[in-house]
Parts: structure tokens; C-alpha cells; sequence
């Protein structure tokens, strides 16, 4: 059984009701942990021997996080400058996070017209993310597409909320317990546009 | 009595005159001094009398600073100069006794020749000490070489006490030397007075150490101030007694006080008490020596007393540069070294009347000597103007600009004025990030406990001008006030900027009222004694109700913004329109509460709309 950590970040997650159900579908996991950054550090002062020793202890790093001008917020940023350390994240000796698997969990305002070449923001969410795959790649993790739920700022219908916070859940259970194709995952768009095509049933 | 008054009020006089007109003209304290001296001595105005006797007296002066010089310098400090002052010293004061005794030889008997020697060897404490402090040289590294050989040379004055009587060549006069009265330390056989030189040495440490702190406790205790002083000149006086009683300088025994002492918490208690005492001493000594310039004997011998200053100079500069040399001193500060020291001193003076006494010089000597060595000494500080105005800067130019690679261990950056409750978790702060405060707190009960726990805190009234100058205020960088009693804190920030306008000031208001009140003074960074605690305390509220910890936060955040935001609009209605400052002060608060919700809302919906790519409309 694999262990899941889940960094969250969201700096008005009270007002973000996507996350919410998204996060209550997931906290209660066995074999989960949930970590709101936002919560532990207000004041930003991460504590990063802790924030290593979470990781060392995880199997799995989602980053869990509304996607803000194409990036993270600010927190995440702020997580990675001083977390991943040199030689412990990577360089020649940095192998602390080696063979973890990593995506991110994204909920974006734009749907899919937008995210695409000639579309409002010109790429592609995938594209978009590519800064955290070379990351994930410097670390020498295993990394997978996003998981992304988009076009927000449309509104959302309420069964479709509760349909990605199943999707989200069953995401984490299968990575959980090995019944995900990672070779088949890691060639989709998005983790989540047909999980029954990598989803192992057992 | 009154013709007392009169010399003291000529005195004073002739130095409220002369000293500010010299340092308008750039030339130094020491200078305006001298020039005073000459302007009242007998080949002038001829407005003063017994001139050796007030030289004699006001020669206390130079005990008095070697005393402060000690307060300065801890124990382990001296320690860590010990190579400079046996090297440098011990070389300057062999080498210039050789050369200048050689030359002497040329004319002279070698007995004479000796005696000039060694006592020419000798600069002038006084003059170079209080020059270089002016300058705020004393601290840095040419500085504490130029002070090391002083210190050398104070040492060097015991033995060549001793040696001069060996060297008479005619017979002694009667009752040329006296000792103190009632005790005659030449009486003893010279075992027994080495133990009498080290149980005075052991006597001044043992008390310096352990009774000096309830003693000065019990004094401070009874807040009268000019008590303390009392106490101060006792100490001093009496130290200096003591030494000559047992043959010793009186200068290098309240020095080794001054050591002692420079660990304990009254040490700037101390230093501001004897600072008034020793400047006006040593200017009266400065002025005498003016005085005594005797203009007849220098017209009369031009050649001789010319040529005497001229070798004296060349040959201490001479060697003063070699010695730099020798101990791989920086370029740039060699030329300090040799202009600093290379002169005659006040010592000579008093050494070369007693080897005339003493039958080794003859009188018209003798006074060809004094002669020169005042005139050294007069050309001291215009030595020192030559450097400043040739040397230095062209050496600064030839020199890559320099980075400043360390900062002065004397010199501190931040004075803590009050060290209560509030003032010990700033100094814990400031101490954590490397900072060590000067701390003065008033209270003997709380500087106590404080020390006990490490913290270095001296006794005093922070509102004391003299104390703050002696803390540093001078160089210092910032003062920050957090004395508990508002009209002091008030009191000390009107005195900072009046008299050290360079500082910063922080203070610790004690509510608002008080803080406008400061923003009357025209302080910029103020801070209410209980705003920070309230509002943490508000945050910590506000999450135990369930807010998320990062929105607690922000409301904290945003709410001293706001605060903030409207203090200048609440102080000016304060100030203007007082009747209707209770009602604009609530009708504020309303409006805070109003703009903080907006505020709040508006954010978290910048944030939703941030990275809302796609407009919502759409």
C-alpha cells in the first residue's frame, strides 16, 4: 500500500467550493495525508526539515491547488525554494524523492477551449505544467499528468462537483493501492479524462 | 580665594574662547589649547601666575584619562594587545633610547646622554590620546598601536624613575627629593618593595573585582547623584595615592582600576561622572603648557633649541616608522603611527627637572630640553593636520578604496534606552540576530537580575547627556526608547535630537495619545506598547473560531494596515480639532470595520478573478 500526500494550497479556500468537496472527498482516505500549507504557515515560515521528513514518509506527492496565472499559488512557490534542497532533492547525492510518484491537482477557471493552441490562453494545461514535470524529472520522481477540473468560472453543476471529487477520490484509492497503468497515465492529456482506460479493476 | 577665582576664571576663559575659534578653524582641541596658553602666558597678556604650579596639578588630567582609557578596555582586550604593547612599545622606546642617546654621546657626558635618551623615548599621552579621539581614531587598528606604545611607555616611566639617580655626576642637593610624608617607600629594602608594589597591584584587583559592585550598589541606591561622583573622584584620587605612595605611576594604577572596573555594569556611570573632571584638567593642562612656552630661551638658542625639536622629530619619526615596518603594519597606517607618536611628553617635563635635581643635567640643559619638548608638542597636532591634509589623502587615492572589512569592537550600533519587560524581549531579539545593544536601565534591582542572566545592562539614567555620549550616542546608529515613564521618554527623545540629530529613533509609545505626542517631536517609528500582543492575541481569537489560520492572518494584517492608514488622519483631528476628537475617533473605527470588510472581499475577489483566465461574463 502505497502512502498519499497531499500538499494543499488554497489562501481563500472557505470561498473555493470545488476544493472543498474535492478535499472532503479525500481527507478521510486511509493511508492519506492531508496538509494545508496555507493553514500550517500563514506567515510563509516553512518549516522545511518537517516539510522533508512529510515526504520522505510519502509514497505519492499530489499538489492539490487552484491554478493561478498558469502556475501555483504563491505558497507552492515559496515550498519548492526552500524544501527541495540541493543534494537532498537532487544533485549527484539527492535522492530523496526518487521513485515517488507526483501530479498535481489543479481546478482552473477556463475549460478546454481556452487551454489549447489558438484558444484564450494559447496552451494546453499539460503545456502549462511542464515546469513542474522537469521538476519532478530533476528529483527523478516518476510524474504523471495533472488531474485537472476545469471551467469553474462557468459554474459548475453540483453532480458534476461530486462527479470529479469521485473521480479525485478513485484516482488516489487506485494510486494507493497499485491499480493505476502509470505507463498508460502518463500518456493522457489529463489524469482524469478517462480513468476507466487506466484504472486496473481488480 | 579670590585671586583664585580670578586664575580659575582666566583659565576657563582663555578655553571657552580659544577651543570653539580652533575647531571652526579645524585645528583641534588640543591646538585651541596650546594657542590659549601662549595668548595668557608671560610673553603675551601675562594674565597668569604660577604656571608649574598648575601644570603639576592639572597633570591629574592624564590620570584621569588613563582611567577612562581602562574603563574601556576589558581585561581579555588587554590581554590580546599584549604582542603590540611589549612589541611595538618595547621597540619604539629601545630603539629611540639607543639613537637618541648615541647622539647625545656625541656632546654630551654618557650619563646625560642616557638620561635624554630614555626620557625623550616618552610621547605625549595626553596630547595623542585626546587628539586621536577627537578624530574617533582611538578604535581602529593604528589607533589601538599608537595606544599600545602609550601604554608602554607609561610602564617604561617606573624604571627610568629608578635608574636617573644612578646616573649623577655631581653631587646631590639636600632635600632635593621628597617622598610623601608619612610613608617613604626608599626607606624599605628592595624585596620588601616589590611585595608592597604587588600587594597595592593585588589590592586594587581584589576590590576592583569584588567590592567595588556592592559599594557603588549601595551609592547608586541613594539616587544622589553627586554622590556617585564623590565616589568616582574617591576612587581615582585615592588610587593615585596609593601608587605614589608605593612608587608606582599613579597614571598606570588607575588604569589597571580602569581595567578592572571595565567589566562591571557602573562602568558608564563612572566614565560620565570623571569625563567633565578629566577635560576640564587636561585643557587647564593644556593651557599651561602653552604658558610655559618660554619665548625668551627659544629666541635666544633659535639654533639649539631648533635643532633639538628638529632631531627629536626626525629621529622618533625615524624610528616610529621603522617600527611599523617591523610589525608589517599597512602603508596607509604607518604614516598615522610615526605623525601620532613622534613628539616629546608631559613625563619629560617632570623627568628631566628630577634628573636635574638629581644632579645628572645641568640647569641651562634642562631647560633647553623642556623648551624643545614643549614645542614637540605644540607641533604635535599640526602634525597631525599635515597628515590628515598630504598623506592621507594622497594615499587615499593611491589606495583601491577600501571595504569595510570589519566594524570596531568599541563602537556599537544600537543604544536600548530601558530595559523593563518590553526592553529585555527587544534586546533577546536583537542579540539573536547578532546585534549587542548598549542597554542602560535605571532601576539597580532589575540591572542586577538582568546580568545575572547575561545580558550586558549598565546602571544609569538614560536622560543623562553625559551618560548617553559615554554609551556611545556619538557613533551609535540608533537609539531605541522604551523607558516605561512617557515625559522621560519624551525628555530623552528631545535630547537625542537635539544633540545627536544623526541617530535613529525608535520608540515604544505607551498608548495613543502618547504616540502623538511623539509624532509631535517629529519621530517616525512609533509603536503602541500593547498593539502587537493585542493583535496577535486577535489572531489567535479569531482561528480558535474557527477563521483558517492564513484568513486570520490577513485580517490581522490588513487591520495594523488600516490602523496605520488613519493615524495620520486621527493626529491631525487630535491636534486641530480636539472637542470632536472622541466622536471622529469612533466614527474611524466604524469606518475601519467597513473598509476592512471591503478590503477583505475585494481580495478574495482579485484572487478568484486573478486567475479566472476566461472572463466569468463569457
Amino acid at each position: 500500500m502505497n502512502k498519499i500526500l497531499i500538499l494543499f494550497a488554497h489562501p481563500a479556500f472557505r470561498r473555493s467550493r470545488i476544493n472543498a468537496v474535492l478535499r472532503g472527498g479525500v481527507e478521510d482516505l486511509e493511508g492519506v495525508t492531508f496538509h494545508d500549507l496555507y493553514a500550517a504557515y500563514p506567515d510563509f515560515l516553512i518549516d522545511v526539515p518537517h516539510e522533508q521528513s512529510l515526504c520522505e514518509a510519502h509514497d505519492v506527492i499530489v499538489l492539490q491547488h487552484p491554478f493561478y496565472w498558469y502556475s501555483t499559488p504563491a505558497i507552492i512557490k515559496e515550498w519548492f525554494d526552500l524544501v527541495l534542497e540541493h543534494e537532498w532533492a537532487y544533485g549527484s547525492s539527492g535522492k530523496a524523492l526518487a521513485g515517488k510518484i507526483t501530479f498535481q491537482a489543479l481546478t482552473a477557471g477556463g475549460d478546454t477551449s481556452d487551454y489549447r493552441p489558438g484558444g484564450l490562453n494559447l496552451f494546453t494545461i499539460k503545456e502549462f505544467t511542464t515546469p513542474y514535470r522537469a521538476t519532478a524529472n530533476l528529483c527523478r520522481m516518476e510524474w504523471l499528468p495533472p488531474f485537472g477540473v476545469l471551467g469553474i468560472h462557468k459554474g459548475l453543476p453540483e453532480e458534476d462537483r461530486l462527479r470529479h471529487a469521485a473521480e479525485y477520490r478513485r484516482t488516489l484509492i487506485a494510486l494507493r493501492d497499485n491499480h493505476l497503468d502509470i505507463h498508460r497515465a502518463r500518456e493522457c492529456e489529463l489524469l482524469n479524462q478517462d480513468l476507466d482506460a487506466i484504472v486496473k479493476e481488480v | 580665594m579670590e585671586q583664585f577665582l580670578v586664575q580659575l576664571f582666566i583659565f576657563l576663559a582663555a578655553a571657552v574662547i580659544a577651543v570653539p575659534l580652533a575647531k571652526k578653524c579645524r585645528l583641534g582641541s588640543v591646538l585651541g589649547y596650546l594657542i590659549a596658553g601662549i595668548v595668557i602666558g608671560p610673553f603675551c597678556l601675562r594674565l597668569i601666575g604660577d604656571i608649574e604650579t598648575v601644570m603639576h596639578f592639572t597633570e591629574f588630567g592624564v590620570v584621569m584619562m588613563l582611567f577612562l582609557v581602562g574603563l574601556e578596555l576589558k581585561p581579555s582586550l588587554l590581554w590580546q594587545m599584549r604582542t603590540p604593547i611589549l612589541g611595538m612599545g618595547g621597540t619604539q622606546v629601545v630603539l629611540t633610547f639607543i639613537i637618541v642617546g648615541l647622539v647625545c654621546a656625541l656632546v654630551l657626558p654618557w650619563q646625560q646622554a642616557v638620561a635624554i635618551g630614555l626620557t625623550l623615548a616618552l610621547s605625549s599621552t595626553a596630547i595623542v590620546l585626546q587628539t586621536l579621539r577627537e578624530k574617533g581614531l582611538l578604535n581602529t587598528s593604528p589607533g589601538q598601536s599608537v595606544f599600545s606604545v602609550l601604554l608602554f611607555q607609561d610602564l617604561a616611566v617606573i624604571p627610568i624613575l629608578a635608574i636617573i639617580p644612578l646616573l649623577a655626576t655631581t653631587v646631590i642637593q639636600a632635600d632635593s627629593h621628597h617622598g610623601p610624608e608619612f610613608f617613604d617607600i626608599t626607606a624599605l629594602p628592595g624585596w620588601l618593595r616589590l611585595l608592597v608594589v604587588l600587594l597595592a597591584m593585588g589590592f586594587i584587583y581584589i576590590a576592583g573585582t569584588y567590592a567595588s559592585r556592592p559599594v557603588f550598589r549601595a551609592i547608586a541606591a541613594t539616587r544622589v547623584r553627586e554622590v556617585f561622583v564623590a565616589a568616582a573622584l574617591t576612587l581615582v584620587i585615592g588610587i593615585s595615592l596609593l601608587m605614589t605612595l608605593v612608587g608606582l605611576s599613579p597614571a598606570l594604577g588607575t588604569f589597571l582600576a580602569g581595567v578592572v572596573l571595565a567589566d562591571s555594569e557602573y562602568r558608564h556611570e563612572l566614565e560620565s561622572d570623571i569625563e567633565p573632571f578629566k577635560g576640564l584638567l587636561l585643557g587647564i593642562f593644556f593651557i599651561s603648557i602653552g604658558a610655559s612656552l618660554n619665548f625668551t630661551l627659544i629666541a635666544e638658542q633659535l639654533w639649539l633649541v631648533g635643532g633639538l625639536v628638529a632631531g627629536l622629530i626626525l629621529i622618533k619619526g625615524l624610528v616610529l616608522f621603522a617600527t611599523a615596518g617591523i610589525f608589517r603594519m599597512p602603508v596607509h597606517e604607518r604614516w598615522l603611527f610615526t605623525v601620532a607618536l613622534a613628539q616629546g611628553g608631559e613625563f619629560a617635563f617632570v623627568l628631566f627637572q628630577f634628573a636635574r635635581t638629581n644632579g645628572v643635567l645641568p640647569q641651562p640643559l634642562t631647560e633647553s630640553l623642556i623648551s624643545a619638548v614643549a614645542v614637540s608638542m605644540f607641533l604635535a597636532p599640526l602634525l597631525f593636520i599635515v597628515h590628515d591634509k598630504l598623506i592621507a589623502t594622497r594615499l587615499k587615492d593611491a589606495l583601491p578604496e577600501r571595504p569595510a572589512d570589519h566594524i570596531e569592537e568599541g563602537g556599537r550600533a544600537v543604544i536600548l534606552a530601558g530595559f523593563g519587560r518590553l526592553g529585555t524581549d527587544i534586546g533577546r531579539l536583537l542579540i539573536s540576530a547578532g546585534i549587542r545593544p548598549i542597554i542602560l536601565d535605571h532601576n539597580e534591582a532589575n540591572v542586577d537580575t538582568l546580568r545575572s542572566f547575561g545580558f550586558e545592562v549598565y546602571y544609569g539614567d538614560a536622560t543623562r547627556l553625559d551618560l548617553l555620549e559615554s554609551a556611545g550616542a556619538a557613533e551609535a546608529e540608533l537609539i531605541i526608547i522604551t523607558l516605561g515613564d512617557h515625559e522621560k521618554a519624551m525628555e530623552l527623545t528631545r535630547l537625542v535630537q537635539k544633540h545627536y540629530p544623526h541617530l535613529k529613533i525608535a520608540v515604544n509609545a505607551v498608548d495613543r495619545r502618547a504616540a502623538y505626542e511623539f509624532m509631535d517631536l517629529g519621530v517616525t517609528t512609533i509603536r503602541r506598547e500593547t498593539f502587537g500582543s493585542a493583535l496577535t492575541l486577535g489572531q489567535d481569537a479569531l482561528q480558535l473560531l474557527g477563521f483558517d489560520p492564513y484568513e486570520a492572518y490577513k485580517i490581522r494584517r490588513l487591520f495594523r494596515k488600516k490602523d496605520k492608514d488613519t493615524l495620520p488622519e486621527l493626529y491631525r483631528i487630535f491636534r486641530e480639532d480636539t472637542e470632536n476628537y472622541r466622536t471622529m475617533y469612533q466614527k474611524h473605527n466604524e469606518n475601519l470595520v467597513e473598509l476592512m470588510k471591503k478590503d477583505r472581499e475585494m481580495d478574495m475577489e482579485e484572487l478568484d478573478k486573478a486567475w479566472s483566465a476566461a472572463s466569468p461574463e463569457t
